[in-house]
């Protein structure tokens, strides 16, 4: 079995793994990193995105393997510098943007890399960053809401992720 | 469901990775951002005994400027594609098109190489190349190198020339010219949809007549195919808008368009005239 080292979430780990697991089942089920959900299991639905080397990733649709000697971070480590909840997770609270909360994770992850190449996005804009990423129950209109509100609040604390 | 179990080999070196193929035999697959390959393994509609994975080969993913083309490294991701400097002054429609391709999640992974690879009919960039007349790199082990042009290299349904040993390295793109213009349109039901029909076109016009013009269609038979007869009726004359809506609609013909859940033969037939109109439109309005 490959061995593989990766650092989530700020910390390192090394672990043998067989090369058919997925990212997601490892973060979820050899880390218990629980908060990155499976959605649809088909690459669609993007609720298990997560940043890989910093750029969003489904991990759904990357071997564990695929990992190896690559930094992950999910949205449990988006408040590794102790200051509370991240804007957007703050955001997200404040317009409602999730009813059942199954495809926040992924929203959440899918909006920093957004945010990252684009500060100061539009509404379409945000519609665009986002097309990989399904909600079926809040619908769409608070989630953009909530994002721009996070980017407002990010430029002027030029917050970290 | 969780993939099929299979044996992974991840070479570190392009010619570790052609010595690796032979051994690995026909029923390997090679790796690269594994977004429609993965998708594959996990509803278990492929087996492959052994994956090679070329994440670690570093000199396939440049993208290079080479003289009158651009050469794309096979594992440039679509991330990388579009937002290459080279790519979107030289190949316009390639960074076009890219940026249709699923989500921003998927084109950090996917790569220009696989979804050729992979030659599903409904991909948006096997129409792309086919247009720009785009020539495929390959390599073997046994064989040295290979130059496919695109009009050869998609053979069948999710099928293409390249041997069980011989690897994608690059595709050269042809660089654009001046007088040329580029669109792709796509035509699909919610964001991340493959297209129903897409069609990429390039026009080159010299003091308002059509030079030269190349239509690839997507999703209109099991390989992408040129709109040949859109091309021969526009090709040398005077541009107008009703010489564009004359010529569009010969889009469907020679074409055996599947019918599926998303449409019928009939419907991508028409499909195939409207968009074929727009892009034209499109590429000739500046």
């Amino acid at each position: 079995m490959p061995r593989i080292r990766v650092e989530v979430d700020g910390e390192t780990y090394e672990d043998d793994v067989e090369p058919r697991l997925l990212l997601v089942h490892y973060l979820r089920e050899r880390l218990g990193k629980v908060g990155t959900p499976v959605g649809c299991d088909t690459t669609n639905c993007g609720a298990c995105t997560v940043l890989l080397d910093g750029l969003s990733a489904k991990s759904c649709s990357v071997l564990a393997v695929q990992a190896d000697g690559r930094s992950v971070t999910t949205v449990e480590g988006l408040s590794l510098d102790g200051a509370g909840d991240h804007p957007l997770q703050r955001a997200f609270h404040r317009e409602h943007a999730l009813q059942c909360g199954y495809c926040t994770p992924g929203m959440i992850i899918a909006s920093l890399d957004l945010l990252r190449d684009n500060p100061d996005p539009s509404e379409a804009e945000v519609r665009e960053g986002l097309e990989g990423n399904l909600c079926r129950c809040t619908g769409y209109q608070n989630i953009v809401r909530a994002v721009r509100g996070a980017a407002a609040e990010m430029r002027t604390r030029e917050v970290a992720p | 469901m969780i993939p099929p179990t299979f044996e992974y080999l991840r070479p570190e070196s392009l010619g570790e990775a052609l010595r690796m193929l032979p051994d690995a035999g026909e029923d390997a697959k090679v790796l690269a951002g594994g977004q429609s390959l993965m998708p594959l393994l996990r509803l278990r509609l492929a087996y492959p005994d052994t994956l090679v994975d070329l994440d670690r080969v570093a000199a396939l993913r440049e993208i290079r400027d080479d003289g009158d083309a651009l050469v794309v490294g096979a594992t440039a991701t679509h991330h990388q594609v579009m937002n290459d400097p080279l790519v979107r002054r030289f190949a316009p429609l390639v960074a076009a098109a890219t940026a249709t391709v699923a989500d921003p999640a998927v084109r950090h992974r996917g790569t220009f190489g696989g979804s050729l690879a992979h030659a599903d009919p409904a991909g948006d960039l096997p129409a792309v190349a086919l247009a720009l007349d785009a020539v495929m790199l390959a390599r073997s082990a046994s064989g040295g190198d290979r130059e496919i042009p695109a009009r050869d290299f998609f053979v069948d349904w999710m099928t293409t020339a390249l041997e069980p040993d011989e690897l994608l390295t690059g595709v050269r793109l042809p660089k654009a010219g001046p007088g040329w213009g580029f669109h792709y349109e796509k035509f699909h039901r919610t964001a991340q949809a493959w297209a129903i029909v897409g069609v990429a076109c390039a026009v080159r016009r010299v003091q308002g007549a059509v030079e030269d013009v190349r239509i690839g269609l997507t999703n209109m038979g099991s390989v992408p195919v040129r709109a040949s007869a859109v091309e021969e009726r526009l090709g040398g004359n005077a541009l107008s808008d009703g010489a564009l809506r004359e010529a569009s609609e010969l889009a469907a013909e020679d074409t055996a368009p599947p019918a599926d859940l998303h449409g019928s033969a009939e419907y991508r037939s028409h499909l195939a005239r409207v968009l074929t109109r727009r892009a034209l439109g499109a590429a000739t309005a500046r």
